[in-house]
């Protein structure tokens, strides 16, 4: 029976917070993420290497190499508890062994740091979503569905404490529509084909965490998202519309909360702060310190309600200091240290509020993640009865509240920008509530080469 | 007929009247040669300048693009018929173990739109798939994308595949995706390595005008 969320998860605005949420989660080593405490959430990848069978013992060596760095420098900065999180990259999700294997390298490493030191850790272990190696993407079954489910099996059985994915179902239109700037083939996207997939999706890795001792955690709308941000930052698209994507995506990321994941939500999900608002769950952030991964608007802003804040993932190089996952750990833990720090002072809503006003008036994707936006559009997404309608919801409320915030001077856009924002609000209008009406009316405008519908229940 | 006027109609991304206008130049007999450059080409060059200058976004630009491929339906044969060839043609594609395909994509469109012949081979691309397509058509360029710090390695892996058939020299290698710098491209012996679609375009464009001579 999926979970169902109609009402916000808190009643004052002051309670939504950096490091508390009302449903913290607890992990193996008794880390409670969203207990009163954010923590750092280090990720990290290798370097440039080919990886087969021939360099698989030296990327083991290469994983065991980080987690003696990183974990050395948590134990040295006093780190009350890190979160790592392993992301695989295709080829040891195409070899579940391979990446099971780097999650045991992680766990043991942590469990060593907690036996000598007692730094309380957790290993978030993700698998990317391999099933778009197939063009157009299978979703619901074939090998890479296969190997995918044998990795959620195995992490869990390897000691993870979280599973969380970046999923990509719909991703296959949403690209064509993001460089478009075509906010209605984004909603089918993330509305229809990605609510779709992820309660197919999430159903799965709920029964399947479930069975093997490891924690649902969340997914990320990462490449959707994201994409259309690091489109923004490059002058591809205008920001408008890649704030409105952000909110957009929101109602997809609920789906894996529906079916049963309790965060705390991927790093790289920047929707998180709407899912903590209408879930209680916690979430992850990343910002200014994911500056080693790519450039963000938001920096600051992002830490404003996250629970573990994280860098992105950074790989193993060498920096003047020393290798770069060091580094990262060293910037995450003195971040966390002060925000940690403003709460015990009681400045902890100050804090917050800063963190908010340095970058909400400066870039409207920064705006749409103020706490006290996300709560009022959340508000507004909760009123559609299926992800759909949230979905549609999502977006025109963005738009709504952009417009207002724009003419009310409260935040900075190019007067370039200006035009999508009515380009965007008459397309939305356009868009039916009945999402299999909706499919009716674009199916003449989508690329059959590129998805197939009977992979998302459409036929 | 002023090509201006179709290099405008270009521009704003008519399909239907970048058609109209094609058919009219060529019944006015104007050179499909002149149709190409000053009505087609004039008009992507107008539309990469413009977004070089901050003043369109990319949609706008794929929307002249799309505007100039219907124009180019009605032009194409007539081209080929008389033989004038493309400036320069392009092997494209994300290397081996690597789906990431956006930036590609982008390439692509506004190679296409400095005149160069474009073949797409998607993502996930083997070396030998590049080769075999670059010797088939008779490329100039062969452009790799990649995205991930552990997929770079087979662009390095494709160029020896060229290197081991023994027609490195025949191409103009260019690669670009977020990991990757200049300093990459040349450790793996590529020619080019450009940071975005913009610079990519235009680097090929010189590249292949200069190989041309």
């Amino acid at each position: 029976m999926a979970n169902v969320y109609d009402k916000l998860a808190y009643d004052k605005l002051d309670d939504f917070i950096y490091g508390s949420c009302p449903k913290p989660v607890k992990t193996k080593s008794g880390l409670v993420v969203g207990g009163g405490e954010i923590y750092p959430e280090l990720n990290f990848t290798l370097p440039a290497m080919t990886v087969d069978s021939n360099t698989i013992k030296d990327a083991y060596k290469i994983y065991k190499e980080i987690m003696d760095g990183a974990l050395k420098r948590a134990v040295e900065l006093h780190a009350p508890g890190v979160v790592l999180e392993y992301e695989t990259l295709p080829e040891f999700t195409i070899h579940p062994e391979w990446g099971i294997e780097v999650s045991k390298i992680i766990v043991d490493a942590l469990n060593e740091y907690n036996a000598k030191y007692g730094l309380k850790g957790a290993l978030r272990a993700t698998p990317n979503d391999i099933r778009e190696m197939n063009r157009p993407p299978i979703m619901r079954g074939g090998e890479y569905w296969e190997e995918m489910q044998q990795i959620f099996e195995g992490f869990g059985k390897a000691g993870a404490d979280f599973l969380a994915i970046e999923s990509t179902g719909g991703k296959e239109i949403d690209d064509d529509a993001l460089v478009n700037a075509d906010i209605q083939k984004v909603i089918f996207a993330l509305g229809v084909l990605g609510c779709r997939d992820m309660k197919f999706l999430w159903k799965k890795m709920v029964e399947m965490s479930n069975a093997n001792n490891i924690i649902p955690s969340g997914d990320s709308a990462c490449g959707f998202a994201n994409t259309a941000m690091v489109l923004a930052e490059r002058g591809f698209i205008p920001k408008v519309f890649a704030s409105v994507v952000r909110v957009t995506a929101v109602p997809r990321a609920l789906v894996a909360f529906e079916e049963g994941a309790v965060g705390p939500s991927k790093d790289c999900a920047y929707e998180g702060a709407y899912l903590k608002a209408i879930t209680g769950f916690p979430i992850a952030m990343e910002g200014k310190s994911a500056a080693c991964a790519h450039f963000s608007p938001i920096g600051n802003v992002a830490a404003a309600v996250a629970d573990l804040w994280s860098n992105e993932s950074v790989q193993q190089v060498k920096l003047l200091s020393g290798m770069a996952p060091v580094v990262s750990m060293e910037q995450l833990i003195y971040d966390c240290r002060l925000m940690n720090e403003a709460k015990r002072q009681g400045k902890g809503t100050e804090l917050r509020d800063l963190l908010a006003d340095s970058d909400s008036r400066l870039d409207p994707q920064a705006y749409v993640l103020r706490p006290d936006v996300v709560f009022d559009i959340s508000r507004g997404i909760l009123k559609g009865k299926t992800p759909f309608e949230r979905t549609k919801l999502a977006a025109q409320l963005t738009v709504e509240k952009l417009k207002k915030a724009i003419a009310n001077k409260e935040v900075k856009v190019e007067k370039r920008e200006l035009r999508w924002i009515d380009i965007m609000e008459n397309q939305i209008e356009d868009v039916p509530d009945d999402e299999l009406e909706f499919y009716d009316q674009i199916k003449d405008d989508l690329d059959f080469d590129k998805f197939l519908p009977k992979e998302y229940g459409l036929d | 007929m002023d090509l201006k006027e179709l290099s405008s109609v270009v521009q704003t991304g008519s399909q239907k009247k970048s058609k109209e206008l094609v058919k009219k130049a060529l019944d006015e007999k104007i050179e499909p040669v002149k149709i190409l450059n000053d009505g087609m080409i004039e008009a992507m060059s107008e539309v990469g300048v413009k977004f070089k200058n901050n003043e369109i976004y990319v949609p706008e630009m794929l929307m002249a693009a799309k505007a100039m491929a219907a124009g180019m339906k009605v032009l194409e044969p007539i081209l080929t018929k008389t033989g004038v060839k493309p400036v320069g043609k392009a092997v494209i594609g994300t290397v081996k173990g690597d789906l990431h395909d956006i930036g590609k994509n982008l390439v692509a469109m506004m190679m296409k739109g400095t005149g160069i012949e474009i073949t797409d081979l998607g993502v996930d691309a083997e070396p030998a798939k590049f080769l075999k397509t670059a010797e088939k058509i008779g490329a100039d360029i062969v452009c790799m994308s990649a995205l991930l710090t552990t997929t770079m390695p087979a662009m390095d892996d494709t160029i020896k595949e060229f290197e081991k058939a023994g027609v490195r020299d025949k191409y103009i290698f260019m690669v670009g995706g977020a990991p990757l710098s200049d300093e990459y491209a040349k450790k793996i012996g590529a020619d080019y390595y450009t940071p975005d679609a913009g610079s990519a375009a235009e680097v090929a464009k010189s590249a292949v005008l200069k190989k041309s001579k």
